[in-house]
């Protein structure tokens, strides 16, 4: 008997929705094994994180706050995944838009002998995007020109800007009157982004413009010939190029907007939270971007979607240190394990399992066994 | 220099380069039968957490490091499963490797201790330095090389015995062939999927032994996010070394010798060079390196970069 995978003829709908379900049960369950093996009982910690993430006002807004980073880097990676652009970076394009906003902020008006209140936004905002899309151009300029590996040099660059910014914040930017504490000084008030006028504790405009960045690209993918020019060049490149597609110029494009848009997560952290440069804004989101993105099947509104989720699973896990004393790392392994399930449910999308019944090989041509030495030895 | 100061550095760069040699060593397998693994941190991290709780519970250094190998093992087996197998993206999949051991990491950091108390903190056996006779009283390089832990000198041996098995057996033609070109490899009767599978594990028990080395002789003990991104300098060493266990053995001296520098610079307050500018180093090097060897594609062949890297392989279908 045996097992193979055999490529499905037509993808049935239920089966699109219905796997991806059953993958976050399967993975609920294997983590609850994992808790329960290391004595924690997984029903009252999973009940303890969804009251964590989603249980009083206070914990929504948390969450929502929690989301905004991911909802931006999210679309960003979701954007160059489209085209098959494997942009791993988008945490470091994140940093660098925390750079410029923040060089903006604090050191430009100087700079430049002054800049009225009011600009100070719109103008971190246009440095931040740059600074981001400069640093994805850097790596999709070495692909298109010279077919180097994004995978790597995304990846790589990552820990470049981090450590760019961790020197910032440790050396030249510090704060002179920060007491020897790492960080810049804090952003003058108008540099700040407003809460939300409405009750939702800490939640600022950063939403607003996720949302916003969600609706664009929407509407460039899927209803502009640009989009259908990236979709022909993510599902065929071969075609695209038959058709006449410039696939380095798209790719150049895509990494311009993909690093920008992460770049404008980087702004709405520093701008919206942290209010100066400091240890901790840049906490991985760029990297769980990826898993974000996947999750959604880089639809810009399942991003936002999934993005809430996988926040809550983060605030949720927070809120185990308190009300359990369990690690908030739990969020991590959940994360983990769910995106382990998704993706093996995808292969069972586009394949699926048919059992064989072979016939026993004919003794003159025996299968080779395992430890004992085949004729070619 | 004084001469003593010189032994010191060489001593500190071996001992921070041998976590490193294993885990290149294990991701060259990986990658040289075709498979990406970017969860070599994850299982880096997952490797250390064991073998510290195993060597602290059954106070057996030995006990600790097999748990270390078979944890990393079990979790390469994995991303083996879902890349190979199930023939999932290796990015995502490796990824979601990471996340899932820096995770769990995390939380048996905090639950293994003794009644379920944290890790954190406790002091368990550590492998410690032993001088080797002779070798060991050579000035300088042997009384570097010679005055270490026993996991170092079995990282020695991990070198020469993986090069050799790379390139001067069945078993390494068979995983260079699966990653050069996996058609013809089934055509010529080799299996894909076993041959694969054999290289992530393998390579995998290897990253386990890296883990076991940081938080049983580098860093004894267990403190969260002790791997401090070795994973992904792992990942960078492997492209730096163009996918050769001899170079990734030079190049993680240099990376190891950049990280010990790094803390001298710190301790001794910034100096000429920032420590974040020398710590880039090692990054900024590989996307370098890989520039070079993807523009000098020719080289690259004769250097071994693997044709079919991060390709899933499905027989009859291309």
């Amino acid at each position: 008997m045996q097992l193979i995978l055999e490529r499905r003829l037509s993808r049935p709908r239920h089966v699109e929705f219905l796997f991806p379900l059953i993958a976050l049960g399967l993975a609920l369950i294997f983590s609850g094994i994992l808790l329960w093996i290391f004595g924690a009982n997984p029903f009252e910690t999973y009940a303890a994180m969804a009251t964590g993430a989603f249980g009083q006002r206070y914990h929504i807004s948390e969450t929502l706050l929690r989301a905004i980073p991911l909802m931006l880097t999210g679309l960003a990676v979701g954007i160059a995944f489209r085209m098959l652009f494997w942009n791993i970076g988008a945490e470091g394009q994140f940093v660098w838009g925390i750079i410029a906003a923040t060089w903006v902020a604090l050191f430009l008006p100087e700079l430049i002998g002054g800049m009225p209140q009011w600009t100070f936004l719109p103008a971190m905002i246009v440095a931040a995007f740059v600074a981001g899309a400069i640093w994805g151009l850097i790596p999709a300029f070495l692909k298109t020109a010279l077919g180097v590996n994004e995978i790597i040099t995304t990846l790589m660059f990552n820990y470049v800007a981090l450590l760019w910014m961790q020197y910032l914040y440790t050396g030249s930017w510090k704060d002179p009157e920060g007491f020897g504490f790492p960080g810049s000084a804090q952003f003058p008030e108008h540099a700040w982004l407003p809460r939300l006028p409405i009750d939702l504790g800490r939640v600022h405009y950063g939403l607003v413009i996720a949302v916003l960045a969600a609706f664009l690209l929407w509407l460039v993918l899927d209803r502009t010939k640009w989009g259908l020019e990236i979709k022909v060049i993510g599902k065929n490149p071969l075609a695209a190029r038959y058709a006449g597609m410039s696939i380095a110029r798209n790719v150049l494009l895509v990494m311009f907007v993909s690093g920008g848009i992460a770049g404008l997560a980087g702004f709405s952290q520093v701008a919206g939270v942290a209010h100066r440069l400091q240890n901790g804004i840049a906490v991985g989101d760029g990297f769980t971007a990826i898993i974000v993105a996947w999750l959604a099947k880089l639809n810009p509104w399942a991003i936002l979607l999934v993005s809430l989720l996988l926040a809550g699973l983060s605030t949720g896990g927070d809120q185990l240190q308190i009300t359990m004393g369990l690690p908030a790392a739990v969020a991590g392994v959940l994360q983990g394990s769910i995106l382990f399930f998704v993706l093996g449910a995808d292969v069972f999308i586009n394949y699926r399992l048919r059992v064989i019944r072979t016939q026993p090989r004919p003794a003159a041509n025996p299968a080779p066994a395992s430890g004992g030495p085949t004729p070619a030895d | 220099m004084e001469l003593a100061l010189l032994i010191s550095i060489l001593t500190v760069t071996i001992q921070a380069g041998a976590s490193l040699v294993f885990a290149a060593v294990g991701e060259i397998y990986t990658e040289r039968a075709g498979v990406l693994n970017l969860g070599l941190e994850g299982i880096l991290i997952m490797g250390a957490v064991s073998a510290f709780a195993v060597g602290f519970h059954t106070e057996s250094l030995l006990l600790g490091t097999l748990a270390a190998v078979v944890v990393g093992g079990a979790l390469a087996s994995i991303h083996a499963f879902l890349s190979v197998t199930l023939r999932a993206d290796q990015v995502v999949s490796g990824l979601a490797l990471t996340l899932f051991g820096i995770g769990l990491s995390s939380f048996l950091g905090q639950r293994l201790g003794p009644e379920g108390a944290p890790l954190v903190g406790l002091v368990g056996p550590k492998f410690s330095k032993m001088t080797i006779p002779a070798l060991g009283q050579i000035p300088l390089l042997g009384q570097a090389l010679f005055n270490q832990d026993l996991l170092v000198y079995l990282m020695y041996l991990t070198v020469p015995v993986s090069a050799f098995l790379l390139y001067r057996t069945r078993i390494g033609l068979n995983v260079r062939a699966v990653g050069e070109d996996p058609d013809t490899a089934d055509a010529m009767g080799i299996s894909v999927t076993r041959t694969r599978y054999m290289a992530t594990i393998g390579g995998g028990m290897l990253m386990g032994l890296g883990g076991a080395h940081l938080s049983l002789a580098y860093t004894p003990g267990w403190t969260e996010n002790l791997t401090g991104g070795r994973g992904w300098i792992a990942i960078a060493l492997v492209i730096f070394a163009t996918w050769d266990p001899a170079r990734a053995l030079l190049g993680a001296l240099i990376f190891g010798g950049v990280n010990a520098m790094q803390f001298r610079l710190q301790a001794a307050g910034g100096g000429v060079i920032p420590a974040a500018m020398l710590a880039m180093m090692p990054y900024l090097l590989t996307v370098v390196v890989l520039t070079l060897i993807t523009v000098y594609e020719n080289v690259s062949r004769r250097l071994g970069a693997p044709a079919a890297l991060g390709l899933p392989y499905m027989r009859g279908e291309r």
